[in-house]
């Protein structure tokens, strides 16, 4: 069996001698949630099919610990929205984000799910931050898969360096408050 | 009556003055009916006359049209056997609504006189569950109406300046 080497600039500071290696709780936690993301999709339309292809072998975003989809917002870090919203969908897609649990990310992406896109009209949900906070937006119409993982790696950032319990900031908090969750 | 007879003359002998005009618009043949023969038009046509099949029925709404004619209903009806398609249309204004459901004749219009609500805020008498279908139910407006923009109106990020308008 062949020696795992790390590339150091993944690995937190920390003392490291024979055989043991001491950083801060905080660091680790990050680490791991950092690669360890389960994300919910919840797609609506062609950004879903991009995802698909996102998630199928070419692209593969099983690579970055996002092997399992989950299809359960009780078990999910990050929400990705990636579609249209209309606003009959709005309420639904707002339960879904209240039911994760903490922590939880919102990856949005699309320019429908970021603004509304082109369907400017009355019945669309003119973009997703209207009724939850969202952490990562992605671009494009739809984005092509690099996008998505680029926007993957940007909430796995987000992850890592993240305080370890970000929902008692006071910044957090007051973001809640705003949307009424 | 003998078997020449056209549609038009065999609906203008049983209906009478309730058929307003008979035309041909895009090989369709059209019958406009005062509103308050309509349904009994639909039954005997489907019973008598063996169009079994509602294809659509939609709302339309004319802002520039008289007073009486600002808001239209039309069905489209298929008769399977002979495959001849005729539309109806009706015309009323603003302030008067209301038809009859024809749902309990074709059950495909349940549906489709709701959409026709939501969007144009036609009201049918009898039907079973008159109310929005599409969009969602806290919406205070019948959107397709011409008086209402298309725009989604919650937006305040549009600089008319950009937009050419």
């Amino acid at each position: 069996m062949s020696n795992i080497i790390l590339d150091p600039k993944h690995e937190p500071p920390g003392l490291k001698g024979e055989g043991f290696f001491a950083t801060k709780l905080s660091d680790v936690v990050g680490l791991a949630r950092k690669n360890s993301l389960w994300p919910l999709p919840f797609a609506t339309s062609c950004c879903g099919i991009e995802f698909m292809a996102t998630m199928a072998s070419t692209y593969d975003l099983a690579r970055f610990g996002s092997e399992r989809m989950s299809f359960s917002p009780r078990q999910a870090d990050m929400l990705m929205v990636m579609g249209t919203i209309s606003k009959k969908l709005a309420p639904v897609l707002r339960q879904v984000y209240e039911q994760m649990a903490e922590p939880k990310w919102v990856l949005c992406m699309g320019a429908c799910a970021s603004s509304g896109g082109i369907f400017d009209t009355y019945s669309v949900l003119q973009g997703i931050d209207r009724i939850i906070p969202v952490d990562v937006y992605i671009p494009g119409c739809p984005p092509r898969p690099e996008q998505v993982l680029d926007g993957v790696l940007k909430i796995q950032e987000l992850a890592q360096n993240e305080s370890f319990r970000r929902r008692d900031s006071p910044e957090y908090k007051m973001r809640m408050s705003e949307y009424g969750i | 009556m003998s078997e020449n007879t056209t549609l038009g003359d065999k609906l203008a002998a049983v209906f009478g003055d309730a058929l307003l005009s008979t035309t041909t618009d895009y090989d369709f043949q059209v019958f406009e009916f005062h509103k308050s023969a309509l349904r009994n038009v639909v039954i005997h046509l489907k019973e008598q006359e063996g169009f079994n099949y509602l294809t659509t029925l939609c709302g339309s709404h004319f802002p520039d049209a008289e007073k009486e004619r600002e808001f239209c209903m039309m069905y489209q009806l298929h008769n399977f056997s002979s495959n001849e398609r005729i539309r109806l249309k009706t015309f009323m204004s603003r302030e008067d609504l209301m038809l009859e459901t024809i749902c309990d004749i074709y059950d495909a219009a349940n549906w489709m006189e709701r959409e026709a609500y939501d969007f144009f805020g036609f009201t049918f008498s009898g039907h079973p569950n008159m109310k929005r279908i599409l969009n969602m139910e806290e919406m205070n407006y019948f959107p397709l109406r011409k008086e209402y923009p298309l725009e989604d109106m919650s937006r305040d990020d549009k600089d008319d300046t950009f937009f050419g308008r």
